[in-house]
């Protein structure tokens, strides 16, 4: 059992690091915005692998309210940008850049 | 579980959360009046109006014990009613300033006031929270809604590019967040506050868990309200939003949130390892928040950088990590909430550029004191009172966060608090300077603010303002009470904690 849950765990460890590296990494939002869903759904895996081999029910009742966060967030997030493609026609976050400091 | 007997304790357990579903019913109601008429002059008074009645439910329940509903879901109490006054006011507040303001944009839809209300739903669970489920409910559903008010003028590329980089890097600190969540669940194997400090970390791979996870879970908070170094985003933010609903988001948000913290430092992470950590926060906070405001030339990019600064300050308080700590900052971020929605709320009735004053100098406002008297006064009032003016609000919060700092030892951190507040009398006095003793003949190439312009400064927008105002001089005055309340949470949550 145990072994089964580090398994478990440096799947989702391995999966988050990729969904880290691609949000600091990629210039296109919308993959940005998949790195971010990549990263959320990494630690529904490590919540379910925790609650599954603890037994315990909480775990699994966060991963479903992550889920619907995550379909919101990505609503949200694409309305954003398709709104600021209709003014900038582009996506490339590096090219976002009206705020001088 | 039974759920015969399930039903009953929901049913029963309802009126605590009665502010919630009063304030969240009202949005589904703006919602299908909006569906019919969009512009209806009634929503924003409904809102307005759910979140007084709230607001009045919240204050009779100061007094009322701690205890918690829902399956241990949830907080009641006097704490909980404390901070879900602070966010219902600042809601409040916010929707009277909003009111005239977007009608000048032209963007006084019926979803905005609708929104205000969810994301105020979302602080009063994520302030009531006693598990780690209704922390990221309260959190997200707070900052779904946050992000769609940030770009909501989505013709102004400025607007949408604040929304797009409040989106992102929000949803990046949401997967650090909840990252730190699993890992302490799967530490300790509770997702309850109070359960989590009492549970045994055996072996060493489960306390390298469990102090992993808490860090990623500091991250996440840290990113809310605004902490260096994850404060990046929050000059930008702050200065391509509506300037109305900056304000908002730069109190309520920040007292949720902090209270939040507090609840999980209080009751899942007792020990106060973590003091250290939370103090080196709290320089890099206020040092770079006050050096950066320095050199602002556009005041909503000034009061951005300077509610960076005050979050630094409401850190210190709960890096003392006693509870005078804890009361003080609960007192602060109050006065903190009345200074910067007022400050918000002034600038928000001064713009004129048609794009959420992100465009917009200091200088092109001078001499605006003579022609908008209350206006320049009520300006004067805040600033003061951020700098910590002696008989303002301002001045009696941070002595209650600084004075149980140097108690708990961090005499050090409290020199900096200190110095950095007596740097921050420059660039807040340089908006006083402008408003009051400059004029427009003084400012050479700036072209100052066309008369009609700006938003019509409506009876109840200006009365907010002066409210705001009174209620600093008043909370510099008399903070006695307060301070009994909030130092009252604590000794009853020691209490009910002792065995």
């Amino acid at each position: 059992m145990d072994v089964a849950l580090n398994w478990y765990l440096a799947l989702s460890a391995v999966l988050f690091t990729i969904g880290t590296l691609g949000v600091l990494f990629r210039r296109n939002a919308i993959v940005v915005l998949m790195s971010v869903e990549l990263m959320l759904n990494a630690v529904n895996l490590t919540l379910v692998a925790f609650s599954q081999s603890m037994g315990d029910p909480s775990g699994q009742m966060l991963v479903f309210f992550t889920i619907a966060v995550a379909a919101a967030e990505a609503a949200v997030g694409l309305a954003i940008v398709i709104a600021i493609f209709r003014s900038k026609v582009t996506v490339d976050i590096t090219e976002i850049n009206l705020f001088k400091h | 579980m039974d759920l015969s007997t399930a039903y009953p304790t929901l049913l029963a357990d309802l009126p605590a959360v009665v502010s919630m579903m009063v304030v969240g019913l009202m949005g589904l109601v703006l919602i299908v009046i909006d569906a019919f008429r969009n512009d209806h002059p009634a929503i924003p008074w409904l809102g307005a109006a759910a979140l007084a009645v709230s607001a009045g439910w919240e204050a009779t329940q100061l007094g009322a014990p701690a205890g918690t509903v829902l399956f241990e879901t949830l907080r009641t109490g006097g704490f909980v009613a404390y901070i879900n006054l602070i966010v219902l006011l600042a809601g409040l507040a916010t929707t009277l300033v909003s009111i005239p303001y977007l009608n000048q944009l032209r963007h006084d839809h019926g979803e905005v006031y609708a929104l205000i209300l969810y994301a105020t739903v979302g602080m009063l669970m994520l302030a009531a929270s006693n598990n780690m489920v209704s922390i990221f409910l309260g959190l997200e559903t707070m900052s779904v809604c946050l992000y769609i008010l940030t770009g909501l003028v989505r013709e102004d590329e400025g607007a949408v590019e604040s929304a797009l980089k409040y989106f992102l890097l929000g949803a990046f600190s949401t997967g650090f967040f909840l990252y730190g969540i699993a890992l302490m669940y799967g530490a300790t194997g509770t997702m309850v506050l109070p359960e989590m400090a009492t549970a045994e970390l055996a072996t060493a791979s489960a306390q390298l868990l469990f102090w992993g996870g808490f860090a990623l879970f500091l991250v996440g908070f840290f990113f809310k309200v605004s902490a260096a170094p994850f404060h990046m985003w929050t000059p930008d933010v702050y200065q391509g939003a509506p300037t109305p609903l900056t304000g908002y988001m730069s109190t309520a948000t920040k007292a949720a949130a902090f209270a939040a913290l507090i609840l999980v430092l209080v009751h899942a992470v007792p020990g106060g390892e973590w003091q250290l950590v939370l103090a080196a926060v709290a320089v890099l906070t206020m040092g770079v928040g006050n050096v950066m405001a320095l050199a602002q030339r556009n005041v909503k990019r000034l009061l951005a950088y300077s509610s960076v600064a005050h979050a630094g300050y409401v850190l210190v308080g709960l890096a003392a990590g006693t509870q005078a700590g804890y009361a003080g900052a609960l007192f602060y971020l109050l006065v903190y909430s009345v200074m910067n929605i007022g400050a918000f709320g002034v600038m928000a009735l001064l713009e004129w550029d048609g794009k959420e004053g992100r465009e917009q100098s200091l200088a092109s406002l001078a001499g605006i004191a003579d022609r908008r008297p209350v206006l320049g006064t009520t300006m004067g009032v805040f600033m003061f009172s951020l700098i910590g003016f002696p008989p303002l609000g301002g001045f009696a919060g941070k002595y209650f966060v600084f004075a149980p700092a140097v108690e708990a030892g961090l005499t050090w951190l409290v020199v900096i608090g200190v110095l950095m507040s007596a740097l921050s009398a420059y660039y807040y006095l340089r908006v006083v300077y402008v408003f009051w003793m400059q004029s427009a003949e003084d400012v050479a190439a700036t072209t100052p603010g066309p008369e009609a312009a700006f938003p019509p400064a409506t009876r109840m927008a200006v009365g907010t303002l002066v409210v705001c105002a009174v209620a600093l001089v008043v909370l510099g005055v008399f903070f006695g009470g307060v301070m009994e309340t909030t130092t009252g949470f604590f000794e009853a949550a020691a209490m009910a904690a002792a065995p």
